[in-house]
């Protein structure tokens, strides 16, 4: 075990590196940079911005002056556009935001996706059943930035129960829509194929064998159904995870919610070179180590998998 | 340790009686004597988070406003858009124009409670020219025409041989490098108002944070969440915070303008902007509180002069064609539909002592318009046998979406032009259009200052602005005359009766704000040309 995390830790930091490198390659392919505007600057301004951000050294040497300020002493350097924010603030602000939302909205997807499909499955072909599958088939089909907008008309405009938008530092009502909106697809994702693969566990061999030797229906479910069912919702909630937790940009930009996905589209648009590479960094990261610990739960679960 | 004491007393009084004249519900606005509401907030959108509060560095609209309510600079100006004394009292121009000598109130005060002087001025100008500081705006102190500037600005000079000095603590003196009719209206923009050295130097560039900034305008920073929020309350030191009204002022970051006006709907906004194309719905709905105000900025499609450009565009004839073909009318009234009004110049019409000059075709029908086209197309060479085909760029947005698929709908009707039209996402488009790498690509300027020199400056040969490349030796003089002319009129008017003459540019229509604002805010600024709003100056009534 210990061995497989440190094997699988070593193949990350070469994956990371060639993820900075690429970022940095792509980056300065796109047209335009971060300080053009409307109005172009005089040559003599754009130097003077263009050294003090290391912008007028050679590519390579840009390239190696990052990699070793993040490695060194985990700089990711300035902002280009938010002249007194750098990097590291803007990630501070954003990401806390996103893991809150991002947090609630996995916990409420995993927790009522699961058992819905389990639900479903045991009840096959009743209403139950049809109404499990009902919701997930319409859910599925209510993306969130459909559902966003619903919501809002609802909550905001014809109730006035809830603000349209905002963060407000957490507030409980700032953060219902925002988790629903964001958890309601996955929930339905979750949801089916939970059901799929409670119904093939449940036709497979060795719970036969269990009914026949007179196990009662509880017992069966969770401690020999269970395991199976949940290792394939598991990879799904891996990635599913880290997607949450990293935001949502139609979730960030449609709330106004201050977190990190707005950052990371507006750093896009606007050049913000910077800004770009540390959420890239900080998403791939997370990625990485998602993956990782998806892996070793694998493990834990089903024996039968050798780390 | 007494000093502080004793200002945490005149605090304490200065809350109460603020609070005593506005917050009872009954108080009235000293001037126009309405009821005034008891609770005294304003909260706007603004689209983005912006780059830099910080006046040196500031650089966008939103920021902009942020500045001009926590920082004061020499000028303000009325809801009129008129200079009103602002921490100067008022200021003398010598004979030859070349000196000005600000006189600066006694009772200025910063909010941590150090006077403002003029030194305050003197730091904050070599700062923002400085190449250290690299500011985005620093070509503004070239632009005020401030001696030396342009060199300080290159680092070919120390920032001290900057035009502007300390006589003492209430006098400044501005020296030009030529004399600028219009220097004392540019001096109410961001980048010339005071910071404060101390702060500045103490906290590098994070003292524009709430825990750190000391500021000298009507309000202090409170709260600033980057892409979310930024609320700045009243500052208890400010000279005349007796007659501020609004306790609180709250910018939301609402990137999208549907969602925005939602919020507003719901009353969580007091001010935002009406999505293109829902004028018209949501002023038969709401009448009161839909307004749509001339906004200083130009709509216009530049046409690539240069041997990379299309070569029938370097023909006048079929530049004037297109630019008759195209029915403003439709575009201000169908396609946008918010007040914006069509244009023949390039000059926005409400400019400050602009009067806009007789330009021929401006006074046809578009019938007329539409027959002198085919015929100058017809001389062109071009024609149903031999269709012009032109390629249209704009950055992606809808509505400029919609403006091109229009224009592109008159050509193809009127001239037979075949339009093809492509949209580029904003970064790429600047460097597309900066590059001549196009035909013809759409273009929006908005004026720095009110005068007509801020448009028309772009035409110049040699202008960094001038995407067309257009060269005309006599717009360059005109232009140059008009710089020292006490009545340069009649220079303006020959300028643009040559633009519309040779056309590098097609004018297009000239911008409207258009703005849902609460029914019970007051004191909004619907004539000041430039939209400069000063919180200071709002108030909330009574409903």
């Amino acid at each position: 075990m210990i061995s497989f995390i440190v094997r699988r830790l070593a193949v990350a930091i070469p994956t990371l590196l060639i993820l900075v490198i690429l970022s940095f390659v792509l980056m300065y392919a796109a047209p335009g940079g971060p300080f053009n505007s409307e109005r172009p600057l005089p040559p003599e301004v754009l130097a003077n911005i263009e050294a003090k951000y290391g912008l007028d050294q050679p590519f390579w040497k840009q390239i190696v002056n990052y990699v070793s300020g993040v490695v060194t002493s985990f700089d990711f350097g300035p902002s280009f556009q938010y002249k007194s924010q750098s990097v590291n603030d803007v990630i501070a602000q954003g990401f806390p935001v996103t893991l809150t939302y991002g947090f609630w909205s996995f916990a409420l997807a995993a927790i009522v996706g699961v058992s819905l499909g389990i639900a479903a499955a045991l009840k096959q072909n009743t209403w139950l059943d049809y109404l499990a599958v009902g919701f997930t088939v319409g859910a599925q089909v209510l993306p969130n930035f459909v559902m966003a907008p619903i919501l809002v008309l609802v909550f905001t405009l014809w109730l006035g129960w809830l603000p349209g938008g905002g963060w407000n530092g957490g507030a409980w009502q700032n953060l219902i829509m925002p988790v629903i909106a964001l958890s309601t697809s996955y929930m339905a994702s979750i949801a089916r194929i939970t059901r799929s693969s409670m119904l093939e566990t449940l036709n497979a061999n060795f719970i036969r064998t269990a009914r026949a030797k007179g196990l009662p229906m509880r017992r069966i479910i969770w401690t020999h159904a269970f395991k199976p069912t949940i290792l394939p919702v598991l990879s799904y909630l891996g990635p599913t995870f880290v997607f949450m937790i990293t935001g949502s940009v139609v979730i960030d930009i449609f709330f106004s919610t201050g977190g990190i996905g707005q950052f990371f589209v507006n750093s896009a648009f606007s050049r913000d070179y910077s800004v770009i590479m540390g959420i890239t960094i900080l998403v791939g990261a997370l990625t990485i180590l998602f993956n990782l610990l998806v892996d070793i739960l694998y493990a834990w679960i089903d024996p039968k998998i050798r780390l | 340790m007494k000093m502080t004491t004793t200002l945490k007393a005149t605090t304490a009084i200065m809350l109460l009686t603020a609070g005593a004249a506005y917050a009872d519900g009954h108080a009235t606005h000293p001037e126009t004597g309405e009821a005034l509401a008891s609770e005294q907030t304003f909260v706007y959108r603004v689209g983005d988070e912006s780059p830099s509060f910080d006046p040196g560095l500031v650089e966008d609209v939103d920021g902009s406003k942020i500045v001009r309510d926590l920082f004061e600079g020499l000028m303000n100006q009325d809801a009129d858009g008129n200079l009103v004394p602002g921490v100067a009292t008022d200021f003398t121009v010598s004979d030859d124009g070349m000196t000005y000598t600000f006189n600066l109130r006694d009772n200025a005060m910063w909010s941590n409670g150090d006077p403002v002087t003029a030194g305050d001025f003197v730091y904050a100008w070599r700062r923002a020219s400085s190449p250290e500081l690299a500011s985005p705006y620093s070509w503004y102190m070239e632009l005020m025409s401030i001696e030396n500037g342009a060199a300080v600005i290159a680092g070919d000079m120390p920032t001290e041989e900057l035009g502007v000095t300390a006589i003492d603590d209430t006098t400044l003196e501005v020296r030009l490098s030529q004399p600028l009719p219009y220097f004392a209206q540019m001096v109410v923009h961001g980048t010339t108002f005071p910071v404060h050295q101390a702060t500045v130097e103490e906290h590098g560039s994070e003292w524009t944070r709430p825990e750190n900034i000391v500021s000298n305008g009507a309000y202090v920073l409170s709260e600033h969440v980057p892409q979310e929020r930024l609320v700045r309350v009243r500052n208890e030191n400010y000279w005349d915070n007796e007659n501020t009204i609004i306790e609180e002022v709250t910018a939301l970051v609402i990137t999208d303008e549907n969602t925005a006006l939602t919020r507003y709907l719901a009353g969580e906004l007091d001010k935002t902007q009406v999505p293109a194309g829902q004028f018209p719905r949501l002023s038969a709905e709401y009448p009161e509180q839909a307004v749509s105000v001339p906004e200083a900025c130009s709509y216009y499609y530049t046409i690539n002069m240069t041997e990379t450009g299309n070569p029938a565009l370097q023909d006048q004839n079929v530049r004037q064609a297109l630019s008759m073909a195209i029915d403003r009318d439709v575009i201000a009234e169908a396609v946008l539909a918010g007040g914006q009004k069509p244009a023949y110049t390039f000059t926005h019409w409400s400019t400050a002592g602009f009067e806009t000059p007789d330009i021929g075709y401006a006074n046809m029908t578009q019938e007329e318009r539409n027959a002198q086209a085919v015929e100058l197309m017809a001389a062109a060479g071009y024609g149903a046998d031999n269709p012009l085909s032109i390629d249209l760029i704009y950055n992606t947005s809808e509505s400029h979406k919609s403006v091109a698929i229009a224009i592109s709908q008159m050509w193809k009707q009127t001239l037979g032009v075949e339009t093809e039209l492509g949209n580029q996402e904003w970064q790429t488009f600047l460097e597309t259009r900066g590059n001549q790498d196009y035909e013809i690509a759409r273009a929006g300027w908005c004026a720095d200052y009110n005068e007509a020199s801020t448009f028309l400056d772009l035409m110049q040969s040699d202008s960094g602005y001038n995407d067309a490349k257009y060269m005309n030796e006599r717009v360059d003089e005109l232009l140059a005359e008009a710089k020292t002319s006490d009545n340069p009129q009649a220079a303006y008017t020959e300028v643009e009766q040559i633009i519309a003459e040779e056309m590098p540019i097609i004018p297009i229509y000239h911008y409207a704000a258009v703005d849902m604002i609460a029914e019970d805010l007051e004191g909004w600024p619907y004539n000041n040309f430039q939209q400069n709003i000063y919180s200071k100056d709002l108030f909330k009534i009574a409903e």
